[in-house]
């Protein structure tokens, strides 16, 4: 059963001395078992898997991604900075060569936390893949990359940074929003105007099984890469897909974990959530180090694994095939879309309310972007929380257009300044970040 | 007094020290094909009527269990492994007479399947047949909860059988070393029983009745009576010796990097504080990685007598040995060819050595000390790069806790011990490039020896409490036993302390000599559905390597 061996790095920070709070799940004990099963196995032991330490994130890397308020200082600790500094480690590492793919199992996890941070919601506070992403853009040129999100929650975060970036296919597969926290997610968010159909959302029935996660890999996720070519694929790895997360209601196992790796073939994965730490955690983690390195996972089951009795029914089956049929349609009408979205509109605006669970705070928001044939476009966003921070931040797309960078460049210039705590000015094509 | 006695791959050497001085010393050639008879060669040359009295202990570094594996002379080992789920069975390197059998435990002890009472004795029937007598049995996160290795055992018992249990060797979690160390400790048990017997034997003979110990790959000692259980623990314990008496010679106290370099090749090790570093996981034998605690060193192929070539037009030294110095007779130049020209070394026949490095020096147009200085440029390059990169190493070791990785130790040697024919010729050259100061330690050629003699006890232990479960496991000592549900660090702790103490005792420990440090200290809440549910708690706590008091030895 072993396949072609690849060389894997694994960048491994259970972060043992952090915790959100006393009993918060996302605790210091969260990967214990499963450095325990990590360990016992002796997979550092074996000659194609490699730990390394990881970095340290920097606060531009971070300002590259986010608009922090008031800034990436007071909103990180230490362990946020170290677990996007270990998800930049894995992304070095396969990017200059000296592994074929990596794993970061960090914590805390990332993908909740949107482009405007004003603090920790769904346990996140910065988004490390995307924090990752914008380094790999940077140093190393990458164009085009898909995300493929597999944590059980809507990767809400990363496809809100993303929104409007033609170049980042974010694809997420989860729970249904009706049934589960963030609530949102449904299949018709399928992008801004300047990038539709490079987010693209996957809900799923509670209880779906491996066979439903394996058809919408098989029929959707896969056929679209196929046709998007990214150059790196990241998998946004959360392991509450588990039959045993006490958190959610899905029937995901490590076998299917591990196959699911196994046919994406990410080059990056990076831990999201997933809090059955003994019994899911251990076994999931292992299945997915092994499938990454082309080792044979078959032996890797959970004590109390039983595929018939977290079967899928039938009707699941059902609505997962009508389902991927659709979205797979609407991917291939995303070109035909634009017109029937825009209209005459130059600029197109959308607004949000955001609750940030793990800080109790509320943010409404408004983003305005200008509708652009040539790049991404133009973002403009203003945003109130209620602890009294109000902002105003403009951003510029990778490779913006000329028109785009003429008018967010006039845009920050005349903003009139009373009505804000702070006026932010992100440039990702040039790397610029400005607060004023 | 103490007599210390190395064996080694070519000289078996023993020194009597008294009082960090040495009285006497002796050097004879080890007979590979009989290593008991070179050993004892030794002790007769010097153990005499007037010294007998004086010694009160003897300590003895012996490669008998190496050589055993090495000449393939081990004995056939039944393997029963309970391995559960994980890693394919295939995957696992575990001899021909090997059986996976049901039962297993998980990562916290709890056991998960049960044992199988007829499978076992169907494995045991079949080692029966095949007269198989050294079984080992090594479960998945035994260390965890020996009870189904325990259990087997007690299945199989019987007179003729002898049993290695994997949760004996380490407390650490890793299976596929778990199993390798348990085979080999098998497998060398006859013959190292018959090593300890015949050691025994001879002084009972000369009517001697001092404690004999044995030095382990850590740099520490442990009973000989004591150390038949463990023969595995005692298996490389040559690089050991060499670092304790690298020790015994140098008086280190700080972080430091330590350089023995021989004819083919040169050993790197580091000190931390004075202390020698232990191998993260374990040391490897014949390429099998296992879980015996061995002191850490990097072996490079560089050396006096390494081979100086040329490809393309660069010049390289080692990693082959292609015989003697040309100086010697030998065919190549080497270094200490190299040394001979620049007047750094005096031995054999200068012309042959100023002949080798011309030949070499016209295929790069450079004339013969010009590359005699290549040479020694080139070796003394190789050496200060892998220091380097050893310490890259060492020191980017990952680490869990913000904590450590903001305020981890990092080694900063300050100080360079460089020992081995060479020394003098090479130090100041690596010490330069390295940016710190060298010493060369008055270093006597029976060092090793001496490291043996003066080595104090070392052992280890890892305790967990796991208070949900109420429970408490030492592995090394196969023990598991109820704790309260309140039990904290400190009580862990506690527990471990004196469990290390009685250990160390019964090894061969001076109660004066129990320094005692706890190495690892993990405290978990474990919480379940949002509440609190027990603490899981991780000790580990060591007597670390170190000579039997702070003296110095020193050369008489």
């Amino acid at each position: 059963m072993t396949e072609k061996l690849k060389k894997t790095g694994l960048i491994f920070f259970p972060a043992f001395d952090w915790a959100i709070s006393e009993t918060h799940p996302e605790r210091e004990e969260r990967l214990l078992y499963t450095q325990d099963q990590v360990f016992e196995e002796g997979l550092l032991d074996l000659d194609n898997i490699t730990e390394f330490k990881p970095g340290i994130a920097t606060y531009d890397d971070i300002n590259r991604t986010h608009i922090c308020v008031p800034d990436a200082k007071s909103l990180t600790t230490q362990s946020h900075l170290i677990s996007a500094g270990g998800a930049i480690t894995a992304a070095r590492k396969v990017m200059t060569g000296e592994v074929d793919n990596a794993f970061a199992l960090v914590r805390p996890p990332g993908h909740h936390a949107m482009l405007v941070a004003h603090g920790a919601r769904g346990f996140c506070n910065i988004n490390i893949e995307a924090v990752m992403v914008e380094y790999i853009r940077k140093h190393f040129g990458v164009k085009k990359i898909a995300i493929v999100d597999t944590d059980c929650h809507h990767g809400d975060g990363t496809q809100d940074i993303y929104w409007n970036d033609p170049d980042i296919l974010c694809i997420s597969l989860h729970q249904d929003g009706r049934t589960l926290y963030p609530g949102t997610g449904f299949i018709d968010d399928f992008g801004g105007p300047n990038a539709l159909g490079a987010t693209i959302n996957i809900p799923l029935p509670p209880k779906t099984s491996d066979e439903g996660f394996l058809h919408v890999l098989d029929n959707v996720i896969l056929p679209v890469l196929d046709e998007f070519k990214p150059q790196i694929i990241i998998n946004s790895a959360g392991q509450d897909n588990h039959y045993s997360d006490p958190i959610t209601n899905m029937c995901f196992s490590a076998q299917g974990y591990a196959l699911l790796n196994k046919k994406l073939a990410p080059h990056i994965a990076v831990l999201e959530g997933g809090y059955s730490i003994e019994r899911a955690l251990p076994y999931v983690n292992v299945g997915i180090i092994l499938a990454m390195a082309g080792l044979d996972y078959s032996y890797v089951r959970e004590p109390d694994y039983n595929p018939e009795k977290i079967r899928q029914s039938p009707e699941i089956s059902q609505f997962i095939e009508k389902e991927s049929q659709e979205i797979l349609n609407m991917w291939k009408r995303r070109n035909d879309m634009k017109a029937d979205i825009v209209g005459s509109s130059t600029y197109l605006r959308r607004t949000k309310n955001i609750f940030y669970d793990t800080d109790q705070i509320h943010e409404k928001q408004s983003e305005t972007v200008r509708v652009c044939g040539d790049c991404g476009g133009l973002v403009m966003i203003e945003s109130a929380a209620d602890n009294g921070r109000k902002i105003f931040a403009v951003i510029l797309p990778h490779q913006c257009c000329p028109e785009c960078r003429r008018n967010g460049e006039m845009f920050f210039e005349r903003v009139n300044g009373v009505q804000y705590s702070n006026i932010y000015f992100q440039d990702r094509e040039k790397d610029v970040f400005i607060i004023k | 007094m103490i007599l210390g006695i190395d064996v080694g791959g070519t000289h078996t050497d023993a020194v009597l020290v008294d009082n960090f001085l040495i009285k006497k010393k002796t050097k004879v050639r080890t007979d590979n094909s009989n290593i008991t008879a070179s050993l004892l060669d030794a002790a007769r040359k010097m153990i005499t009527g007037e010294n007998i009295k004086r010694i009160r202990r003897i300590v003895l570094s012996t490669t008998i269990s190496t050589n055993a594996i090495v000449q393939g002379k081990t004995d056939r080992v039944g393997m029963i492994m309970l391995n559960g789920p994980g890693l394919a069975p295939q995957m696992l390197n575990t001899g021909k007479d090997s059986f996976f059998i049901s039962g297993y435990i998980n990562h916290r002890g709890i056991p998960i399947q049960p044992l199988n009472k007829k499978e076992i004795k169907d494995v045991g029937a079949f080692f029966g047949e095949e007269m198989i007598s050294q079984i080992g049995v090594v479960g998945k996160f035994s260390p965890r909860n020996p009870q189904h290795e325990l259990n087997v055992a007690a299945i199989l018992d019987d007179r003729q059988r002898n049993f290695s249990l994997g949760h004996r060797f380490s407390g650490q979690l890793n299976f596929p070393r778990r199993i390798a160390t348990t085979y080999i400790n098998a497998a060398v048990h006859n013959i190292y029983q018959g090593f300890v017997q015949r050691v025994q034997q001879f002084l009972q003979e000369i009517q001697m009745n001092v404690p004999v110990y044995i030095l382990k790959a850590d740099g520490g000692t442990i009973l000989i009576n004591q150390s038949s259980a463990y023969s595995v623990l005692t298996i490389h314990s040559g690089p050991a010796a060499s670092i304790m008496g690298v020790l015994a010679t140098a008086d280190i106290k700080e972080d430091a990097v330590a350089l023995d370099i021989g004819g083919t090749t040169t050993d790197i090790s580091v000190f931390a504080e004075g202390v020698p570093l232990l191998e993260a996981s374990g040391v490897a034998i014949g390429g099998q990685k296992t879980l015996i605690r061995g002191l850490y060193t990097k072996s490079i192929g560089i050396g006096g007598d390494s081979a100086a070539w040329i490809k393309n037009g660069n010049l390289f030294v080692g990693p082959e040995r292609e015989g003697p110095a040309a100086a010697l007779g030998g065919a190549f130049p080497t270094p200490t060819d190299a040394m001979i020209v620049l007047g750094l070394a005096a031995i054999g026949d200068k012309q042959k050595a100023v002949d080798a490095i011309q030949r070499l020096g016209s295929q790069l147009n450079t004339d013969t000390v010009a590359t005699a200085r290549m040479i020694m440029d080139k070796t003394i390059t190789v050496i200060a790069d892998t220091v380097r990169r050893i310490l890259e190493e060492v020191n980017n070791k990952p680490v869990y806790t913000i904590h450590d990785f903001l305020e981890g130790k990092t080694i900063r040697p300050r100080i360079l011990y460089v020992v081995g024919g060479p020394a003098a010729a090479i130090a100041p050259g690596v010490a330069a490039l390295l940016g710190y100061p060298y010493k060369i330690p008055e270093h006597s050629e029976v060092a090793n020896a001496l490291g043996a003699a003066l080595a104090r006890t070392t052992a280890e232990i890892n305790v967990l409490a796991d208070t949900e479960k109420g429970e408490l496991t030492i592995s090394e000592e196969g023990l598991v036993k109820k704790i309260p549900r309140n039990f904290s660090l400190r009580g862990v702790i506690e527990a471990g302390r004196e469990a290390l103490r009685d250990r160390a005792l019964k090894m061969g420990a001076n109660l004066n000599e129990l320094e005692m440090e706890v190495t690892e200290e993990q405290e978990f809440n474990m919480i379940r559905e949002f509440h609190t549910t027990g603490k899981n708690i991780r000790v580990k706590i060591q007597i670390k390597p170190g000579l039997i008091t702070n003296g110095v030895a020193r050369n008489h």
